[in-house]
């Protein structure tokens, strides 16, 4: 645990991505297996035990502290791992050197009640780094600058290989990937994913910023509509058929209608929407499906879910990932209506010709009806390759919709944000209170329903857009402007400005205000703008596309 | 029965009617009573002033020998009636020159300690404990999260790193008045003996401190010209900056930089990262939770009050300790400049 612990806080502190990858390799290097394979497991977020639960952790921290002291702590560390490891008692006569194997291995095999007693004797035998190490595996999320691709490229660097052969068969290997080390050590074959229903890492695009649309060669590229759904890939294999999410996740349990058998074999890459190809949901119908392992059939049949397919990656025995996109499509488009010809899937329709006037015209369309999110524009001749290729795919989003929101309440954030005001709880107008607004007769602090004539309803979530300077000003706003504390959330004078991003706004049973608004981020902080000049919550119902 | 009507809190900060005087008052009166030089307990302007000599010199380098009308120079351990009130300083260990005041009036003995710490310090007097009837203390490190380990085995940190990678310049960011010349001293305890680098911002109050017997060994202000005209490397040397140099352009012309924090508050890692530290060094000058505790027990005060910092925490540890406590939610503090 020692040298995990010494990993994990270099790659924490490391500024740059090179040097990371660097304390990884060496670590790759160095460290025996399995352990460093169970490691990398935690670093990739594929630890094989069912991580413990935080309610659990913060159970055991309250058997050994003061349960206020406690919560007063987490609330200004922000992190459960981090304020266990800090708070612990310390006892060096205790100490032990505890593999992360030895980790693993006892907790695939111990009960839950267990579990608990195991726990607290390693953090008794463990010094601080090495609480806060495994505090940090077993509660997953190590938060440490590291991705998945990160650990491969270490990976192939450490061992001088293609990082693309590593990513073919990362979906094909288990921790403590016995099978790669063999392979990379040359003791074994590479390992085979031919014929088998496994993921095979996904193909991304790269936003289209202004500068590059200028110089981009329209006529070389397909254009498709960008949907508003689930990126998904279904994969048809010997041992049945099964649907991936954008990471890699199997989430075939929760689309049974669409996972099930398929006598053509192959993979194929696409959108998963609600509704019927006829008949298109949003995307917040298609929320009432994500996130259910298991549906109902009721939910099913009154939230039914099809794919939209665009691309086909591996047809039969034959993979094309190193054919180009056109012929791929000429592939996919014969496939659709023999092999794939079934009710739950369809066609990605090609847009007539790329160019920079229909471009500006496609991207009008989005926003009317709300199904579309923008355009993908994609190189006729590229291959399929995993991740983001420079110059292959492009997506272009719609614009977002902005407004100008009141700073209602502020939390304080996690992990880098902790101890910062960084969660803020925004409000517009609710009808009534902006005529009596506009009269002037309102000052900054004017809260709730008591008066009736001055209300601000929450609309809106938002915890990113801003700089670390402008976060440091808003938190230095939120302390100075403190109107009631509730637990850890802090009201503020209702009167600082903030002008919010955000892809669109639905109806919702839930809030007040009636509506909420999806992945709200931060545009500018009027600090120049009086509170009673913002939104109201028509302004906003105004903006709802269907 | 004790008597603390006498002493208020005010909008510039604690304040003693009966000796007209303001303790480390935020705004400026006609007499300051100051426990230590750090610039939001010291600031210029008052009428009179009343400190130990090393804070007088401080205030002095820092703002100019004018910076008060009247100055009044109370070595350690000395009385001075002030109005009606028995006024005395005892060192509080936090940086050269700081003080706890004592006040006695009315059959009452009040310390107000500002800031302080319990750990060595080779650069100032230790914290000396005095019974009272109420004890006033800060809460920067007022949560049982904060243990501070022993500065030594922290320097020990930084010397592994310098032999690490002997190519990097290692910019370590430490506030000017205190914590830059502890570093200094510790690093000369530990063996340490080459020129030691200082940002000219520093440069002032390092020579205060020696002339106050303090030794720091061989300093040099950092040439930036020579740097910049490839005259001098600055390779495998420490350079101590103020953290707000740290970002600046001064910063980016030392060859690949690597970036040290002293503070207390780098023991919660994400803090650290915050502030995109890559070796975060856990000394402070401040007392940790269990220096807090100890100290509150050993003073035998009857009440504590709790001025800056995280008070809840401190008020729910002293009442389950039987001891009365009250924050009093004095502003104007900064703890971010530990």
């Amino acid at each position: 645990m020692r040298v995990f612990a010494n990993l994990l806080q270099s790659l924490l502190y490391a500024p740059q991505r090179l040097v990371k990858q660097a304390y990884l390799v060496e670590f790759i290097r160095n460290t025996p297996d399995p352990d460093r394979g169970y490691a990398l497991s935690a670093l990739t977020g594929e630890l094989p035990i069912q991580g413990v639960k935080a309610g659990l952790i913060r159970q055991i921290a309250y058997e050994r502290c003061d349960s206020v002291l406690f919560d007063l702590s987490y609330d200004f560390v922000g992190d459960l791992a981090e304020t266990v490891a800090l708070i612990w008692p310390q006892n060096d006569n205790l100490y032990a050197e505890i593999s992360v194997s030895e980790i693993i291995t006892k907790l695939k095999t111990v009960s839950r009640i267990d579990a608990r007693i195991v726990l607290k004797q390693w953090l008794d035998q463990m010094p601080e780094a090495q609480r806060w190490a495994l505090l940090k595996l077993l509660t997953g999320g190590l938060r440490v600058g590291v991705s998945a691709r990160m650990v491969r490229l270490a990976l192939a660097q450490a061992y001088q290989t293609d990082v693309n052969d590593i990513e073919q068969i990362w979906p094909l290997i288990e921790p403590p990937y016995a099978e790669l080390f063999n392979w990379l050590e040359g003791s074994a074959d590479k390992p085979d994913a031919a014929g088998r229903a496994v993921f095979r890492p996904m193909m991304l695009a790269h936003p289209l910023l202004e500068p590059e649309i200028e110089r981009l060669d329209f006529t070389s590229f397909q254009a498709e509509w960008k949907w508003d759904g689930a990126r998904i890939q279904l994969v048809s294999g010997t041992d049945g058929v099964r649907l991936f999410s954008r990471s890699g996740d199997d989430i075939s349990s929760t689309f049974p209608e669409i996972a099930k058998p398929l006598s053509w074999k192959g993979v194929i890459d696409g959108e998963l929407l609600a509704g019927t190809p006829d008949q298109l949901g949003s995307f917040q119908q298609l929320q009432l499906r994500l996130n259910r392992k298991k549906p109902s059939s009721k939910l099913m049949s009154e939230n039914p879910v099809f794919v939209r397919v665009y691309d086909i990656l591996i047809d039969g025995d034959s993979d094309l990932r190193d054919n180009s996109l056109e012929h791929r499509r000429a592939l996919l488009e014969a496939q659709m209506k023999s092999g794939l010809n079934v009710a739950y899937l369809d066609l990605s329709e090609i847009l007539a010709e790329a160019s920079f006037a229909n471009l500006q015209i496609w991207r009008e369309q989005c926003r009317a009806g709300g199904l579309i999110e923008g355009v993908m524009l994609k190189h006729k001749t590229s291959s399929y390759q995993a991740g983001r290729i420079k110059g292959s795919w492009y997506k272009w989003k719609r614009a977002p919709l902005t407004a100008d929101l009141v700073i209602l309440y502020a939390q304080r954030g996690h992990g880098r944000r902790s101890s910062f005001f960084s969660d803020f709880t925004l409000g517009a107008w609710a009808e009534d209170s902006k005529t009596d607004n506009k009269t002037g007769t309102q000052t900054g602090t004017k809260t709730g329903t008591k008066t009736g004539t001055a209300t601000l309803l929450p609309v809106a979530k938002a915890y990113s857009g801003f700089s670390d300077d402008e976060l440091k000003m808003l938190d230095k706003f939120v302390r100075e402007h403190i109107v009631q504390k509730f637990g850890p959330v802090r009201e503020v004078e209702k009167t600082l400005v903030v002008e919010i991003a955000f892809d669109s706004v639905q109806r919702s049973k839930r809030h007040k205000s009636g509506i909420a608004t999806r992945f709200p981020r931060f545009k500018a902080i009027r600090w120049d703008k009086p509170a009673n000049e913002a939104n109201s919550v028509s302004d906003l119902i105004a903006m709802i596309d269907i | 029965m004790i008597d603390t009507s006498w002493l208020k809190i005010s909008k510039p900060g604690l304040y003693v009617p009966p000796a007209y005087a303001h303790i480390d008052p935020v705004r400026a009166v006609d007499t300051a009573i100051i426990t230590h030089g750090h610039a939001d307990h010291a600031r210029a302007g008052h009428g009179h002033v009343i400190a130990t000599p090393e804070t007088l010199a401080i205030m002095s380098a820092r703002y100019g020998a004018n910076f008060a009308a009247q100055q009044t120079a109370l070595p350690y351990n000395q009385q001075l009636m002030l109005g009606d009130v028995n006024v005395k300083l005892i060192p509080a260990g936090h940086v050269l020159g700081s003080a706890q005041i004592v006040l006695e009036y009315a059959n009452t003995k009040i310390i107000a300690a500002g800031d302080y710490k319990r750990r060595s310090d080779p650069t100032c007097r230790p914290f000396q404990v005095e019974h009272c009837d109420v004890f006033i203390t800060e809460a920067t490190f007022g949560l049982p999260v904060f243990a501070h380990p022993e500065p030594e085995t922290q320097i020990k940190k930084l010397l592994e790193v310098q032999h690490l990678f002997p190519e990097r310049s290692i910019i370590i960011g430490a506030y000017s008045l205190g914590k830059a010349q502890r570093l200094i001293a510790l690093l000369r305890e530990a063996g340490y003996d080459e020129t030691i680098f200082i940002h000219g911002a520093m440069k002032k109050l390092c020579e205060l401190y020696i002339s106050f017997g303090i030794e720091l060994g061989s300093l040099q202000t950092t040439p930036i010209g020579k740097i910049d005209n490839q005259q001098i490397s600055l390779a495998g040397k420490f350079i101590l900056a103020p953290p707000s140099a740290m970002g600046t352009k001064w910063a980016q012309r030392l060859s690949d930089p690597l970036v040290v924090s002293a503070s207390g508050w780098m023991q919660v890692r994400q803090r650290a990262k915050q502030g995109g530290v890559e070796l975060p060094l856990v000394i402070s000058d401040h007392a940790d939770w269990n220096d807090i505790l100890r100290t509150i027990k050993e003073v035998n005060a009857s009440e504590i009050w709790v001025t800056h910092g995280r008070e809840d925490a401190l008020i729910h540890a002293c009442s389950q300790m039987g001891l009365s406590a009250k924050a009093l939610s004095l502003i104007g503090y900064e703890d971010e400049s530990e």
